[in-house]
Parts: C-alpha cells; sequence; structure tokens
C-alpha cells in the first residue's frame, strides 16, 4: 500500500494487535458506559415494589463484575499498547492528546470505586443509598467515553499544536486538542451505539430464553428494560450518525471517497451501495443517482470528490473501509426501521414479543449491534490511513521498530481467546445456576468464609 | 519548585499508591498459591477473595494514572522507557490480564475445578506482575533507558539491580499483604488461619529485608548514581524503612496485628520513596533531569488541574470504600 516509505519491522503485528484488542475491549467497554443506568432502572423499579425486578438487578450486578473486570484489564493492554505499539505517536504528540486520556483515568477511578461500593453493598447499605451508588458510575461512564472518543477526535481532526518547518511540535494547547470540534458529535454517536449494542445484546439474551419456552414475567422485564433503551438509541442514531458525516468532505476527503466508493470526483455523487474496487475499478454495485451528495454533503447537487483527486500514497485501503461503512450503516438503517415497527404495533395493541419469528429477530439483533459497532470503528480508523494523526503524523512514523511484536501479538491473541472462552463459560454457568434456583452462586470454595469460621 | 517537578511527584505518588495498595492485592496472590489443596486451602482463598474482592479494581487504576501522567508529562522519556524496556512490560501485562480475568472468573466459578484452574492462574500471575515490574524500576535506577530510546533488549532489564529489583517487588508485595490478611483474618473471626498466615508473613518479611540490604551491594557497583543518592539524601528514608520494617515483625510476633498494618505500610512506602528521593532530580538515571524531560507547560498544567480535580472527586469516595469494606462486622458479613 506504502510503496515509498520503508515499513519499520513494528508496523504490520502493531496494527493487527491494535484492531484486535481495540475491536475488544470496545465491546466490553459499550458495557461499562451503557449497563450501569439499565441496571439503575431495574433496581429502581425493584425498590419500588416488583421482586423480579430486584432479583434482575442482582444478577445483573453478578454479570456487571465480571465484565467490567476484563473491561478493566483489556484497557489496560491499551494503555500499554498506546506506548508498546506507537512510541513515534506518544513521543511526539504525548503531550498533545494526553490530557482527555488523564481526565480518563479519573472517571475509570470513579467507575472502579462506586462499582466496588455497589456490588459489596447489596445486603449491607440502606437501600435507597445503594441504588445511588450506581449513578457516580453513570456519570463516570459518560465522562470516560468522551474523553476516550475525544483523543479518537482528535486524531481525525487534528489541533490545538503548531508544526514547524523542521517538524517540531510547538505553540501546544491541550485543551483546545482534547474539546475539539469534532469530539461531542463523535462522543454522541459512539454512546448510542453502546446503549444500543448492550441493549440490544441482553434484549437478546431473554428472547433466547422465552424461544425456549420460558414465557415469564422475568424474562419479559429483562428483556423490555434494554429494548426501550436500545430502541431510543436506535432511533437517534442514524441522525447523529448523518451529521457527523457531513463534516467529512472538509475534513477527511480522502475517506469519504472510500465510504462512498467513488473513483472519480461527481456532482452531483450517487449513492453506490455494495460493490468493491477491483483493479481501480468501481464493480457490482447498486446506483441510486444523487443521493450519495445528499447523505455525505447534505444537498442533491454538491459533489463529491473521487479518490483520483489525491496522490496514490495518501489513500486508505478502499474495500475494507467502504465494506465497513455500509454494513454498519445497513445494519443501522435496519435496526432503526425495526424498532419503530416493533412500538408502533405495540402502540397499536400488537405485542410482537407474543410471536416466534419476532424474537428471533431480537436475538439476530444482538449480534447486528455489535457487528454494526465493530464496523464502524474499522471505518474510522482504516478509513484514517495512511495517516494516524490526519494530515500530520503517519501511521509508519508512529510505529515501532520491535522485530518481536509478532510475539506480542500471538501471545495477546491467544489470551484475549482464552478470555473470551473463560467469561463465555462463567456467564453461562452462572445463568445455568439460577435458573436452576440457587441465588447466591456461593464461592466454590464452599460456605462463605464467615460462616466456616463461626461454626 | 518547578512544574516539573510537581508533575513528577505526582507521578510519583501514584507509583507509591500503586506499589502499596495494588501491591498488597499483588501479594495475596503468594497466600493464594501456597495455601495448599483444595480443602485444605479454601478458608484462605475464601478470605483473600474476601479481602482484595471489592477493591481491586479501584487498586489498579493507579497504574493507568501513573502511565497517563508520564506520557503525557515526559512524552519523549516515556517512548524511551517504552522501546527499551518492552519485554518487562509486555511480561507485566500479560500477568496482569490473566490475574484481572482469573480472579474474576474464579469467584463465579460453578466447579471447583474451573475455581482451581483459574485460582491457579490468578495466583501465578499475581507474582509475575510485581517481579517484572520490579525489573522496570531497576532498569530506569541503573541508568539503562537511554534518552532517545531503543536500548538493549535484553540487558537492560537481565541485570543484577533489575532481577534484584524485581525480587524486592515481589518480597514487599507478599509482605504487605500478609500483614493486611492476618489483620483481616483476626477481624473477620478466622483465627485458624493466623498462624499459618503470621509464620509466613514473619518469613517473607525476614527475607526480604536481607535481600534489601544484600541489594546495596549491586547498585553501588552498578548504579552509582542511584547509591549515591541513597547515601546521601535518601539515607534517613533507609533507615527509617529499615526500623519500620523490624518494628513490624516485632509487632507480628506478638500478634499486634492492627498496628503491624501501619508500620508494614511504612516500612514499604519508605523504601519506595527511597528510591524516588535517591535518584532525584534523575527522571531516566543518568540520561534524562525531570526538569529537562517536560513536555508543553500549558500540558503540564492541565494535568496539575487533572490531579487536583482526582484529588478532589477520588480520593474521598476511595477513602470511604476502604472504610465500608473494612469496618465490616461479623455479624453483617453473615447476612449476605
Ligand atoms: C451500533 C453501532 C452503530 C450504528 C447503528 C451506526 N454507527 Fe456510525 N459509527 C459507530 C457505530 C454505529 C461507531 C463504531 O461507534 C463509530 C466509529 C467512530 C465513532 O465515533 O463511532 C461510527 C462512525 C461513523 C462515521 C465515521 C466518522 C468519522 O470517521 O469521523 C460515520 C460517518 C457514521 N458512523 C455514520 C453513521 C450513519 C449514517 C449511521 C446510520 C444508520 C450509523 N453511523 C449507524
Ligand atoms: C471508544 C473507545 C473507548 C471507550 C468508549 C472506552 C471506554 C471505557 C470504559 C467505559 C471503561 C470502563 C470499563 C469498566 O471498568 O467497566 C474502560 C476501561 C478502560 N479503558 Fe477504555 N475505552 C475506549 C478505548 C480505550 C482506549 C483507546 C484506551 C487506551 C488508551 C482505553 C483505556 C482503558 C483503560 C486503561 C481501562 C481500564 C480502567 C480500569 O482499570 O477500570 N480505552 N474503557
Ligand atoms: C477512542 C478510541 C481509539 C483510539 C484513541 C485509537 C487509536 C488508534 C491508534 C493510535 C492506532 C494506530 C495508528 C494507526 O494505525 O493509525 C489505531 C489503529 C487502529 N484502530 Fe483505533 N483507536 C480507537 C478506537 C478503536 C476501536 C474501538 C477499534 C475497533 C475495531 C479500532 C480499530 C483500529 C484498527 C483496525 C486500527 C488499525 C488501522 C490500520 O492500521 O489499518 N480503534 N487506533
Amino acid at each position: 500500500m506504502l510503496p515509498l516509505i520503508a515499513q519499520p519491522a513494528g508496523l504490520l503485528p502493531a496494527r493487527e494487535q491494535m484492531a484486535v484488542s481495540l475491536g475488544w475491549h470496545i465491546v466490553l467497554a459499550a458495557f461499562g458506559a451503557a449497563f450501569p443506568a439499565m441496571i439503575f432502572v431495574m433496581h429502581l423499579r425493584g425498590l419500588r415494589g416488583n421482586e423480579t425486578c430486584l432479583r434482575l438487578a442482582q444478577r445483573w450486578s453478578k454479570v456487571a463484575a465480571v465484565l467490567f473486570a476484563i473491561g478493566a484489564v483489556s484497557g489496560t493492554v491499551l494503555s500499554f499498547e498506546m506506548g508498546l505499539l506507537w512510541p513515534g505517536l506518544m513521543g511526539r504528540f504525548g503531550d498533545v492528546l494526553g490530557l482527555p486520556f488523564a481526565f480518563e483515568g479519573l472517571s475509570f477511578f470513579t467507575e472502579a470505586i462506586f462499582l466496588g461500593i455497589y456490588l459489596y453493598g447489596w445486603d449491607r447499605l440502606p437501600r435507597w443509598l445503594h441504588l445511588w451508588a450506581l449513578v457516580p458510575m453513570m456519570a463516570a461512564g459518560v465522562f470516560g467515553t468522551y474523553c476516550v472518543v475525544s483523543a479518537n477526535a482528535w486524531m481525525n481532526m487534528p489541533s490545538g499544536f503548531t508544526l514547524t518547518a523542521s517538524g517540531e511540535v510547538v505553540d501546544v494547547h491541550p485543551w483546545r486538542a482534547m474539546f475539539n470540534g469534532r469530539a461531542f458529535l463523535q462522543f454522541a454517536h459512539m454512546w448510542l451505539a453502546a446503549y444500543m449494542l448492550v441493549g440490544f445484546v441482553v434484549a437478546a439474551v431473554y428472547a433466547t430464553g422465552m424461544l425456549r419456552g420460558r414465557l415469564d414475567e422475568h424474562h419479559r422485564q429483562g428483556l423490555t428494560v434494554p429494548l426501550v433503551f436500545a430502541s431510543v438509541a436506535a432511533i437517534l442514531q442514524p441522525v447523529v450518525g448523518h451529521v457527523l458525516g457531513m463534516a467529512l468532505g472538509d475534513i477527511q476527503p480522502t475517506k469519504l471517497a472510500a465510504f462512498e466508493l467513488a473513483t472519480t470526483t461527481e456532482q452531483p455523487a450517487p449513492l453506490r451501495i455494495g460493490g468493491l474496487l477491483i483493479d481501480g475499478q468501481a464493480r457490482g454495485y447498486l446506483e441510486i443517482p444523487r443521493w450519495g451528495s445528499f447523505i455525505a454533503r447534505g444537498s442533491f447537487n454538491k459533489p463529491v470528490q473521487g479518490l483520483d483527486a489525491f496522490p496514490a500514497q495518501d489513500l486508505p485501503p478502499v474495500n475494507v473501509t467502504h465494506i465497513a461503512f455500509q454494513s454498519m450503516v445497513g445494519i443501522g438503517t435496519l435496526l432503526a426501521l425495526a424498532v419503530t415497527v416493533y412500538w408502533v404495533l405495540r402502540w397499536r395493541g400488537h405485542d410482537l414479543i407474543r410471536r416466534r419469528w419476532a424474537l428471533r429477530c431480537l436475538v439476530v439483533a444482538g449480534p447486528l449491534a455489535v457487528l454494526a459497532l465493530e464496523s464502524g470503528w474499522v471505518a474510522t480508523e482504516v478509513g484514517r490511513q495512511p495517516w494516524t494523526v490526519f494530515g500530520v503524523l503517519r501511521t509508519v512514523q508512529a510505529a515501532g521498530d520491535n522485530p518481536g511484536l509478532w510475539w506480542m501479538f500471538s501471545g495477546v491473541l491467544v489470551v484475549y481467546l482464552g478470555m473470551t472462552v473463560g467469561a463465555l463459560v462463567v456467564l453461562r454457568s452462572m445463568a445455568r445456576r439460577w435458573r436452576a434456583g440457587e441465588e447466591e452462586l456461593p464461592s466454590p470454595y464452599g460456605p462463605a468464609p464467615e460462616k466456616a469460621a463461626t461454626r | 519548585m518547578t512544574l516539573e517537578i510537581a508533575v513528577a511527584a505526582a507521578l510519583f505518588v501514584g507509583v507509591l499508591a500503586y506499589a502499596l495498595f495494588a501491591g498488597a492485592d499483588f501479594g495475596s496472590g503468594f497466600f493464594d498459591l501456597t495455601a495448599g489443596g483444595p480443602s485444605r486451602g479454601a478458608e484462605m482463598r475464601s478470605l483473600v477473595d474476601h479481602s482484595i474482592g471489592p477493591v481491586w479494581e479501584a487498586n489498579h487504576v493507579w497504574l493507568i494514572f501513573c502511565l497517563v501522567t508520564w506520557w503525557t508529562g515526559f512524552p519523549r522519556s516515556f517512548a524511551a522507557m517504552t522501546t527499551t524496556l518492552f519485554i518487562p512490560l509486555a511480561l507485566a501485562l500479560a500477568g496482569i490480564v490473566l490475574r484481572g480475568a482469573a480472579f474474576a472468573f474464579r469467584k463465579y466459578a460453578p466447579s471447583l475445578g474451573q475455581a482451581r484452574l483459574y485460582g491457579a492462574v490468578f495466583a501465578g500471575s499475581s507474582l509475575v506482575t510485581p517481579f517484572f515490574l520490579g525489573t522496570v524500576a531497576g532498569a530506569i535506577a541503573s541508568g539503562r533507558v537511554p534518552a532517545e530510546g531503543y536500548g538493549d533488549r535484553w540487558s537492560s532489564w537481565l541485570n543484577p539491580v533489575s532481577l534484584f529489583g524485581g525480587v524486592i517487588a515481589v518480597g514487599t508485595c507478599a509482605f504487605l499483604a500478609g500483614t493486611f490478611l492476618c489483620a483481616d483474618a483476626e477481624r473477620t473471626g478466622h483465627g485458624g488461619l493466623i498462624d499459618t498466615l503470621r509464620r509466613r508473613t514473619l518469613g517473607v518479611g525476614v527475607i526480604t529485608g536481607l535481600v534489601v540490604f544484600a541489594a546495596l551491594i549491586p547498585i553501588r557497583q552498578d548504579a552509582p548514581t542511584l547509591a549515591r543518592g541513597l547515601e546521601r539524601q535518601a539515607a534517613p528514608l533507609i533507615v527509617i524503612s529499615a526500623i519500620a520494617g523490624v518494628t513490624t515483625l516485632g509487632l507480628l510476633w506478638r500478634r499486634r496485628f492492627s498496628p503491624a498494618r501501619i508500620t508494614a505500610v511504612a516500612a514499604v512506602a519508605t523504601v519506595i520513596s527511597g528510591w524516588g528521593v535517591g535518584q532525584y532530580p534523575w527522571l531516566l538515571v543518568d540520561q534524562v533531569r525531570i526538569n529537562d524531560a517536560g513536555g508543553a507547560r500549558s500540558t503540564l498544567i492541565g494535568l496539575i488541574i487533572a490531579v487536583g480535580c482526582a484529588t478532589v472527586v477520588v480520593l474521598p469516595p476511595l477513602a470511604g470504600l476502604y472504610w465500608f469494606t473494612q469496618s465490616e462486622h461479623l455479624d453483617e458479613a453473615d447476612a449476605h
């Protein structure tokens, strides 16, 4: 892809590793950002007298304990990787983009402290105080997501510093970097995505149970609360996404060209659905005239710049970017339509949850939301290539020169595979024991230590 | 005091807090590992679960704080460190991931067999992580991280000072954990565990103390800058550490576990501060001075603000968490 610049040994494995570890972390990070609010609603309804909801809140908090633990360690991996994989980025720009990370640390502290208090507080804290321990967690989730997405938005639209002719970074304004013009929108999009992911995934779990014949109040509540969250997010998401995309023509025209599979500049530009770039030609797509201009630029007449308007060494890998982008938009549109249909019908008195095919659709919606989120990130990150900091620092310059990286990458693959399997096994066994009527899930080392001691 | 020094001080406070709080969590892995077979070790493992369960994630964030403060405040030296000490950092990281995940999985493991697997991973990686982080400290303290980075990937941390650093880190973690677990066992009524815990903690304490003083020999030969610092400005700290360490052993011997916690913390805190003060004014010993390493001024100010916010926002609830989990009594613990 980049024949002109020598590739350091650390480049390829670093990219692969970054993709795997971020793609993995982001799913758990979404739980950290969105799950506390859902637990809060459940817990609140429980305190108002609904025993089923209280039990669900209690169970969810145990699930959260497992998910947040592996979320925290996978996030730590990322912090190390920023330095281990991208010394060229951190050495030169650490003081420009570091501040949001510092504030992110603050919100992790808050989240971890109140998670400890909440988990430990069942039956130990006064009931309402216990519920309120979730609020700082929710706030920290929002703030932390803003901070880390702001760092990413800065890489897409760098600001808050000046480069001298010799390439030195001077005149640094870290606050301007942290509150860069792109950050808020990108955060809003990510935040909604988190609610979609968690909402649809949790709803899918209970939909599976209902398909297996467990049609009780427990499953109904467990499905409905997350579905409400997911539905609101799913309906807002295309709007936010569209606004986010509209500025792309000015900020990152190469990314936009790849998103739209635009080989040459056209005015007005059509919308191309599907298709691949083969030997420099776009093939196999479905064309809708003028809509490309509307979606990308907000008007049916504005031009969309094509790939041929840029030097070859400044272009991202087109096919990956295009497919990822369209998967996200396609899934997003589909989910938004589906939840609209569901709620309209429900409002008119038809509850689709009683139908098996609707439950099946819900089961599929969970993985689809995950796929949309992953695709969105792949589109954003791969579409930014060959730049790490757009227009300023190429990825080859950000990478280190470490030939041992393949070893680390292999290790990461093994460990993450193990963690995935471990998490699935443990979570499923928890569900199985709950179904069997065990509520407390005592430690496998027998009775609780206090009891052992007092007897 | 310059801005750089202020940020470096905040960074060092993070290192200290991580070493003390997360250190005690790591150290409990030693007692978990040596607790014996599944039925004999069950009570000890339950105690470990109970003691570090609610706090380990919060304690872990100190590490994130250190990394972030370092790369934001002193970006070039951060890159120099990561490019040189890639291997021990990657191994410590592996330990962190395995420990956290396995600890969480073990708590909800459905069968004893699975619990043993996760437990072994948890306990083993609890020792791996402090060891490699200790070698990193040793590498920096002995001047093996060049200012421009890409120092020797192996000899930078496979050398006497680094290896001693690793062993000392493991030892101090286990010593701290042992003292805390003794107190916890007493408070929550696990009389049966106290004898074992006390004996092992005394053993670990004596050995670690001896290793710390033995380390002074390679430090003098191999890390002259640090050695000079230890003999001059840091000497009082080292003396205090020795006194506190011996006092802790005495208190443990006389089964005064509650005050022993305080002196144990003092002993470890002073050893670590001794290292920090000893290598002052160097950030990377013999290579980069703190005052020359800072990033942009405006960013350093931003960091100070972030640290100020953290002090106000984070410390009170953190103190609350410790108070809440430590003040629990027998009858309440029985409620669940
Ligand atoms: C559940 C997940 C999800 C769904 C349904 C959508 N998105 Fe999205 N999108 C993301 C999850 C996501 C993401 C993974 O969260 C990204 C990556 C970076 C970011 O901040 O959000 C993203 C990025 C992203 C970008 C790239 C911004 C950039 O690179 O600067 C655009 C233009 C859109 N989205 C547009 C849309 C549109 C028009 C959607 C219409 C349906 C849509 N997204 C649905
Ligand atoms: C959009 C991307 C990201 C989002 C939304 C996000 C969000 C989160 C959230 C909500 C948590 C808390 C998890 C929990 O404890 O439950 C978390 C953990 C963490 N994240 Fe991310 N993160 C993202 C990417 C990153 C990146 C790029 C880094 C690396 C620099 C990172 C570093 C961390 C760290 C270190 C933790 C662990 C903190 C702890 O110990 O609790 N995250 N992340
Ligand atoms: C806000 C959080 C994020 C930050 C700060 C961040 C930062 C980075 C950095 C520094 C790189 C390496 C430099 C480069 O290749 O340009 C990178 C690459 C990459 N990241 Fe992200 N990232 C974030 C979120 C994500 C997420 C959630 C994913 C999920 C899939 C992701 C996927 C990738 C991929 C695929 C690459 C490699 C791109 C390539 O080399 O082709 N990123 N990111």
